[in-house]
Order: structure tokens, then sequence, then C-alpha cells
């Protein structure tokens, strides 16, 4: 358990975390979000007592790192990958952080197996690729088998099999009853990883919820209807009842009937009075970006701007649903959710596009192996 | 094809826009100069302790150009970094992107930067010449003296030959670290060693420095350095064979080799 | 468009790209996957004349890459966000670019303007973090207005809000008609913004194919059906001859079956439909199912497609030691 209790923390004049207060339960992948320069670095580094708040307090299992007796078996972090000695091999790398806190060479073995290392474990660090480094640094985490770990952007410079591996030792460390608290920027990666999540925006908490919960808060739950294509009067007809009905109804591309505000029996009962024959009826929700872009509007440096002059950029800033000339019907704004959650938010808060056929697997369920239930775990054996 | 001017116009833009040409070209002139001056202060003060032989080839403007042994430093500096650099920073493949002629690229490169060598060269050699004559008193020379004049250019041409040398060996190297590490000692210790010891001795000569130095003298073996078997002009083309092997290989292995 | 032919590429006896030939095509991005060392680097710096092909050719519009006045006219590519003098300010390491291709001064401006860099720019590019450094080396691709553009791992270093704008700003430019090759390693990234995709594993050709047909080839697609009448349902997919495995969440799942072919059967015989969805995998899925058996460095205890032998997994309790602790204690 990680807490935190009006964490604040500036430099100069500038703040970079205010006030912040936020409790990481084990048993769950908790992510750890905001835009750049939020303080998510920050609030990381003073979790693990490199940087000293301004005031508040954090504390892991009750007390501040620094107190923690014997803090490294309690605690393993990833923070920056390139942070070892690039002379060193792997395998001499993890030996000396093990001898540091007296633990046995073989457990060192032992990570190198766990992250895929073990063939490279004689060569030096420097010749790593950024992957394998990451890989390196998450066998540090790992050295001392600790309850609590931190993630920074875990899955930088990895492959998709690494990438996957990565999703699923979250998984598995958090169903072992571990507190796993990982900060990333990918959203369709967190998406699939993390229960829970804590966002800050300019150093203050916004959000601390599961995930599912902070989709439904900022973004609205929809249903994809689709009626026979050789009968266009049963679209009408529907699109008609379920308009009536106090549904918001927009027209897709393909034809197909974008639905909010009615739940998916109700939309099945409408057709079936109005004698409407369904090919499609699906459940969809947004995406968790859409959700977070939502919520952090105006809480980001460095934004890109529209390239006007050249033509090469049509694209509108941040935000925008990009050009979709193929359905002019279709009102953009509100097209993709309701008004943001917070009044005096700018106004470009319209989400991601949910996009054309290629976003649909991103809504699938998640794939059957990431389940945590499909991973093993031979050290519950012995 | 690219634009030639073109691309010298973005290689100049490269050179000006980075600290390093500044500051190792300052310190080519301000070390050469500094050091000629003292040398010719002390030769001033000690010209009478000097053995017989040095006396009788003594060799003022050579004298004053005794800085140049540790400014050319200075411009293997430069000569490298404007190389290597592309190489430690990964700029070169975005460079070759942009112009992937490679002898385009790398011949508008070092003929920018040459350029800029040698004017800074003449600079530092008529600084250093002018300054150094008014420090020896009454054993001065002036610039219209025979040979005088070829000697002070060649000072300022062997400035920026050393520079563009190194630009050579350091595309060969494909690394600034590299090239500095061969490149330092060899000018300030190897060659300078070796051509103190005497059977290494005609050996040495005809290394690039030693040969490129010949035409800084205006007494003949002035200050008893002994007979080389070539004359300034001589030495000078050694030293441009020199050069030119390190450009041609530097351009062969840039042609070759994967960026 | 961009034409590889035949294209391999010899470390050594090591062979990275091997008899690569495909094309990317305009209007649409082409994602570019496969795992770690499949040669995706080297092909796209072969791509650029960077390495020399061992054998085959590339072609950009017709053409060889040196044959290119200007290049950056035609390609734009980001390969390695730190592929710029750290010395030199953001706007000059784009002057000289913009210089050496004849691209007029005003040109710098506007590209970093789109890439929201202006405050940065005259900063020296050392002192960027890894999303800025992105950010300019995507402000260098765009610098010639080409009408080709290659990116590698674009969204690398950029936070939640940059990951987005490229997204859509590839697809914008795909719209205009332009070619994007696009490589990266994050399949959920890749699920949003490519439409065609290119897979290789060990240099060799895996898939050339649209999105929908290479998730469609390699995964399990099917229809998930639920109903108040549950049990009339099962009965009626049953008997039409379609195979249908009932969930423990009360769901039906029918393999082999449109939701038109299930939509009209429920139709006909009157059932009320709650959810008549097509559920497909997840490219991630479809990529793992692809490429399993050609990935280095297997990492134990995966739980997915190619799961490499159980290894030592978690330690005994009791062993612990992060790195930085005891040295940073009283930092």
């Amino acid at each position: 358990m990680i807490e935190a209790v009006g964490l604040t923390k500036r430099y100069g004049a500038k703040t970079a975390v205010y006030n912040l207060s936020f409790q990481v339960r084990p048993g769950a992948v908790t992510g750890f979000l905001g835009p750049n320069g939020a303080g998510k670095s920050t609030t990381m580094r003073m979790i693990l007592g490199l940087d000293r708040p301004t005031s508040g307090q954090v504390t892991i299992g009750g007390l501040p790192f620094r107190q923690l007796p014997n803090a490294p078996r309690q605690v393993g972090a990833l923070l920056d990958a390139k942070a070892v000695h690039g002379g060193r091999t792997a395998r001499n790398h993890l030996l000396s952080l093990a001898q540091l806190s007296g633990i046995p060479d073989r457990r060192v073995d032992e990570v190198l197996g766990v992250v895929g290392l073990q063939g490279v474990a004689k060569r030096r660090s420097k010749g790593f690729s950024l992957g394998m480094g990451q890989r390196l640094g998450i066998a540090a985490a790992l050295l001392g088998d600790p309850q609590v770990l931190l993630f920074d952007e875990p899955v930088n410079g990895l492959d998709p099999e690494g990438i996957l591996w990565v999703r699923n030792l979250m998984k598995q460390l958090a169903a072992e009853g571990r507190t796993v608290f990982v900060s990333s920027h990918l959203m369709s990666e967190m998406a699939l990883t993390a229960d829970h999540l804590i966002v800050i925006g300019r150093g203050q908490l916004m959000a601390d919820m599961s995930v599912k919960d902070f989709i439904s808060h900022n973004s609205a739950d929809f249903a994809r209807v689709r009626t026979p294509q050789t009968e266009p009067e049963q679209r009408e007809k529907l699109l008609a009842a379920l308009t009536e009905a106090g549904g918001q109804v927009m027209p897709e591309p393909d034809g197909a009937l974008r639905v909010t505000g009615l739940p998916l029996p109700r939309i099945s009962d409408l057709a079936h009075d109005a004698d409407v024959r369904l090919w499609e009826l699906s459940p969809h929700q947004a995406s968790l970006e859409e959700a977070y872009m939502r919520m952090t509007q105006g809480a980001v440096d460095y934004r890109s701007t529209a390239d006007e002059k050249s033509g090469l950029m049509q694209q509108p800033p941040m935000g925008h649903v990009p050009p979709q000339p193929h359905i002019p019907e279709v009102p953009q704004q509100g097209f993709y959710a309701p008004p943001p959650p917070h009044p005096g938010q700018n106004p470009y808060a319209a989400p991601a596009p949910a996009a054309p056929p290629a976003a649909a697997p991103a809504e699938a369920p998640a794939p059957p192996a990431a389940a945590p239930a499909d991973l093993t775990k031979p050290e519950d054996a012995r | 094809m690219a634009s030639v001017p073109a691309v010298l116009q973005s290689e100049w833009t490269k050179i000006r826009t980075v600290s390093s040409t500044r500051w190792t070209l300052i310190s080519a002139l301000a070390v050469t100069v500094a050091m000629g001056a003292a040398l010719c202060a002390l030769m001033n003060a000690t010209f009478d302790d000097l053995p017989d032989a040095e006396r009788l080839t003594f060799d003022p403007t050579l004298i004053s150009f005794s800085g140049m042994v540790l400014g050319q430093l200075a411009m293997v500096v430069f000569g490298v970094l404007v190389v290597g650099t592309e190489y430690s920073s990964g700029m070169i493949r975005t460079s070759l992107a942009a112009v992937p002629q490679r002898g385009t690229f790398i011949f508008s490169k070092i003929a920018v930067a040459g350029l800029l060598a040698l004017a800074v060269g003449m600079a530092t050699s008529f600084l250093t010449f002018f300054i150094g004559q008014a420090l020896l008193g009454e054993h001065r020379t002036t610039i219209g003296e025979e040979n005088v004049l070829r000697a002070v250019v060649g000072g300022g041409i062997y400035m920026g030959l050393i520079a563009v040398f190194s630009m050579g060996v350091a595309t060969m190297l494909r690394s600034s670290m590299l090239s500095l590490g061969i490149l330092m000692p060899f000018f300030f210790l190897v060659s300078q060693i070796l051509s103190a010891v005497p059977g290494a001795k005609d050996v040495a000569r005809y290394f690039p420095d030693q040969a490129g130095a010949k035409i800084m003298q205006v007494v003949p073996n002035a200050m008893n350095s002994g007979e080389s078997p070539y004359g300034p002009w001589g030495g000078l083309g050694i030293m441009l064979l020199w050069v030119a092997a390190a450009l041609l290989g530097g351009f062969l292995v840039l042609r070759k080799r994967d960026a | 468009m961009i034409e590889l032919e035949g294209l391999t590429k010899h470390f050594g006896s090591k062979v990275a790209v091997d008899h690569l030939s495909f094309k990317v095509r305009p209007g649409v991005v082409t994602g570019f996957l496969g795992p770690n060392g499949a040669g995706k680097s080297t092909t796209m710096r072969m791509m650029l004349d960077l390495d020399n092909p061992t054998s085959g050719t590339v072609r950009i519009d017709g053409r060889h890459y040196r044959e290119l006045e200007e290049p950056l006219k035609y390609i734009g590519a980001l390969l390695d966000a730190k592929a710029m003098h750290g010395g030199r300010s953001a706007y000059n390491n784009l002057l000289c670019l913009a210089q050496a291709n004849r691209i007029p001064r005003s040109r710098v401006a506007e590209v970093l303007d789109v890439v929201g860099l202006t405050p940065v720019a005259r900063k020296k590019s050392k002192g960027f973090s890894m999303g800025m450094g992105q950010r300019l080396g995507i402000a260098s691709a765009l610098l010639g207005d080409p009408e080709i553009l290659m990116f590698d791992e674009p969204v690398n270093g950029l936070d939640p809000e940059g990951i987005h704008w490229i997204r859509n700003l590839m697809k914008a430019l795909a719209q205009e008609g332009r070619t994007i090759f696009v490589s990266s390693h994050l399949m959920s990234e890749m699920a949003l913004t490519a439409d065609h995709l290119i897979v290789i594993g060990q240099g060799k050709l895996l898939a050339d194919t649209s999105m929908a047909d290479f998730i469609q080839q390699n995964s399990r697609s099917y229809v998930r059906l639920r109903s108040p009448q549950q049990e009339e349902l099962r009965d009626a997919v049953h008997r039409a001859g379609m195979t249908v495995v009932e969930t423990d969440n009360g769901t039906l799942e029918v393999d082999g079956a449109s939701t038109e072919q299930l939509g009209e059967l429920a139709a006909e015989h009157r059932i009320v439909l709650h959810e008549l969805s097509a559920q497909r995998a997840s490219l991630e899925e479809a990529f793992m199912q692809m490429t399993a058996g050609s990935v280095e460095y297997h990492a134990h205890s995966t739980g997915a497609g190619a799961p490499p032998p159980p290894g030592p997994e978690a330690p005994p309790s009791g062993h612990g030691a992060p790195q930085w602790a005891p040295r940073k204690e009283g930092a």
C-alpha cells in the first residue's frame, strides 16, 4: 500500500505537485496517468525518497521510504532503464545490487530467466537495445521480490511480445496481492493492464477511480445497431422509433446507427415493436483515451497546432475529429460523447474518433492471453 | 542531384550554429599567438645563452610560430568535431537522407570547414608573426625579407591543412573520441618525440606535421634542425599527399559503409 | 509509392533482410510490424539509402533514392528522434536540412509550429525531453512537404495528447493521398492507425494485407448473442446447423456465422435479442499468432500465443533489493 497525504513539491516558484492525496492498494494494477509535466515523475521520485516533499508525506506500508526497515526488500522500481553502469555485464550489475542487500546469487540468475536475458547475461549492458535495457531494469526491480512495485513507462522499447509479457507480469504480480503502480502514456496499453487509475494534471489529483468508472464518468457508452441493408425503410423506421423514445441517434459511414441514451434491451424492444429486424446490436464503451483526453484538456504542455499555410495539415487543433468527408450529415461535436464533465473547459473537448473498422479490435474484450488466470506461477508450488 | 551551392550553404549553417566551432578556432588563434609571443620574448632575453649552432641558424620567423605546436591541437579538435559530431549525435543519418550523394555531402562539408580553418589559420599566422617580431627586439625580421612572406602564408596553410587532415581521419574512423585519441597524442607526443630520436628522425620527417612545418622556415635547417631531403614546398607537398590520402580514405569509408 | 524488390541484407553470415518485396501505396496508412530483430529498422534504413542492400532494390516513385533531387521534397522520415545535433537549436537543426534541399526558411518556422515546438525553437535540442525530440524529428520529416512519409516508432516518448495528435496527423496525411509508412511495436496503437499491414519476421515477408483481413486470418472471430429467450435462441441456432457455445455469463457464442444470418434467424423465430455483435480478436492476438516462433529474447512465463518453456518465475519471498534504494538513502 502506498499512501500520499497532502503531498506538495515546489521547485522555486514552480509548483510541480500540489496537495496530492491518494492510496495505491495491493492486489490491483494501478495506472498513473497525466500529461507531460503533470508531476508524475516527481511524485514517483517522492514515493521512492529520491525527492523530499515540500510538504505532506507519502508512505509505503505506513512508513516513509527512508524509514522503511530494509526498504530494498519491500519496494522495487523501474524508473529509468538507462540507469545502469554500461561497462558491467547484465549479471554483474544485478549481482552488485543483490550483494548490497544480502540477496543470494542464485536469485540473480532467476530474475535473468524471468526477464528472458539469460542468453546475454554475460554481455556488457552498454551494447543493449532499449528493450533489453528495459528488461534488465525490470529484473532489478524484481530482484528483492518486493511487495510494492513501481514502473515508469515499462513497455518503452519492448517489442509486441515483450509488451504482452510485461502486461501479464504486472497483472500476475497484482494477482499475487502485490501493490503495482504503473505510469504510462499509452492509453490503449493502460486500458488493457490497469484495474484502477490515478490521474493527475498540473500537479493535482483529477481522478482516482476504477478504469471502468473512469471511462463511464468521462464519456458515454453507446450501442451500434444495423438493420438489413436491403431494406432502407427499416433503418428509417428504427431511427424514428429510437429518436421518439429519447435516444440520440447518429448515422455511421457504413450505414449503422450509433445510439446513446438507450439500453440495449430497450433498443431491442423498440425494434421488435416497430417490426424491424436487426443485423447487429452491439454494446460499445468509449476508449480510455477518449475519456482521458476529455478529462485532461487544458492541462497539456507543448500543444501542437495546425499548419494552415502549407495545406499539409488540414487537421484542426488537438482533440478535433479528423476530417470525415464521407459522412457530412454527422454533427461532429457531440458525435462521440456528451459535453465535458467540468464546465469552463476548453472547447476542443471532442475526444478521439472512435474510428473506422480498424478500431473495432480495441473494443473487443481483452485477449484471453491477458487474463491473469492464464498465468502459471511455479513459485507458488515451492 | 543535390545542388552544391545549397549543400555548401547548409554546411555553413551547421558550422556556424554550434558553439564548438567558436571555441576551438578561438583557442587555436589565442594559444598560438600567446605561446608564440611568450617564446619570442624568452628568446629575446636569452639569445646570448643559445648554443652557437642555434645562434647561427637562428630563424626569427620560425620562432614566432612556436605556438603552433599547441595551437594546431585546437585545429585538430575543430576538424575532428566538424565530422565526428555528425556520427556521435546521429545527425549523419538525417544529413545523408537530405543529401544522399555522399561525395557531395562530405566534400562540401570539408570545403566549408577547411576554408574557415584556412581563414582562421591565416589570421593566426600573421598575428603571431607580427606580435612575435615585435617582441624579438633586435633579432627580429620583417615581412619584406626574402622568403618571410612565403613562411607566414605557409603557416596559415599549414593550420588549415591540419584541420582538413583531421576531418579526413574522423570520416574514416567515424568517431570523435577515437579520432582525438589517435590524433592528439600523435601530433603532440609521438611526432615530436620521434623527430628528436636520431634513428627515427628520418622517418618522422615524412609525418604530415613535420613535413608541412618546413614551409614556416626561412633560414635553411633553422635552429640547427639538421638537413632535410626536401625544401619548404616539397614539405608542403608531402603534407598535401597525407591530406589527400586521408580525404580519399574518408570518402571511401563513407561511400562503402552503412550509415 | 515505395517499391521493394528482392531486398536483401546480410551482416556477415547473418541474414537480416531476406528477399523482401512489397509496395507501400499512397492514400492509406501502412503499418510495418515485426518482432525485435525481424529486420524492420534495417529495411527502413535501406529505403533511405543509409544502408547498402546486399542485393535487391528500393524505388521511391520509381527512382532510386540517390537519384532524387532534393529528397526531402519526396520523402520525409522519422527514424531516430535523437538524430539531431544537441548543441544546435531546434530551429537551426531544421534550417541546415532545409537549406540542403532548397526549402524556404519560412517553412522551418511553419513545421515547428505544426509540431508545437515554437516556444522552444531557439533552445538547444540536447535539453529536450524524449517527447520534444520526437516532435523535432517529426518536424524534420514534414519539412519538405513530401508525398511519402516514414515514421519509426512515432509515439515513443509522446504523452497521450501527443499520441492522439500524431495518430490523427498520419491519418490526415494519408487522406490527402500521401504514402504513410509506420513501424511500431504498439499493437493497440497500430490497430487505431493503420489501414494496411506489412508484417515481417526474420527478414522475410509474413503478411501484406489489410488490417481487417489480417485479424480475420489470424484469429478466431465469432458472434456474441444475448437474449431473454436464451433457450429458444440456442435451439434455433442449433437447428440451423451452427455451432453454439453457452458461456458462464449467459451469452451465446456462435462460430462461423455472420450477424446478418443470426439476425434473420432470430427474426424468423420471433426471438428478442439483447445483443448481436461480431467479436474479433485484437491485432495483438493476431500478430502473436502469426509471429510465434520468430522472436528474440523470449521472456519466461508468457501467457500468450507462443508460451516458452516455464522458467523459474518469482523467487522465494523475502529476498528484496531494488537497485536505487541503498545508494540513494539520504540523498
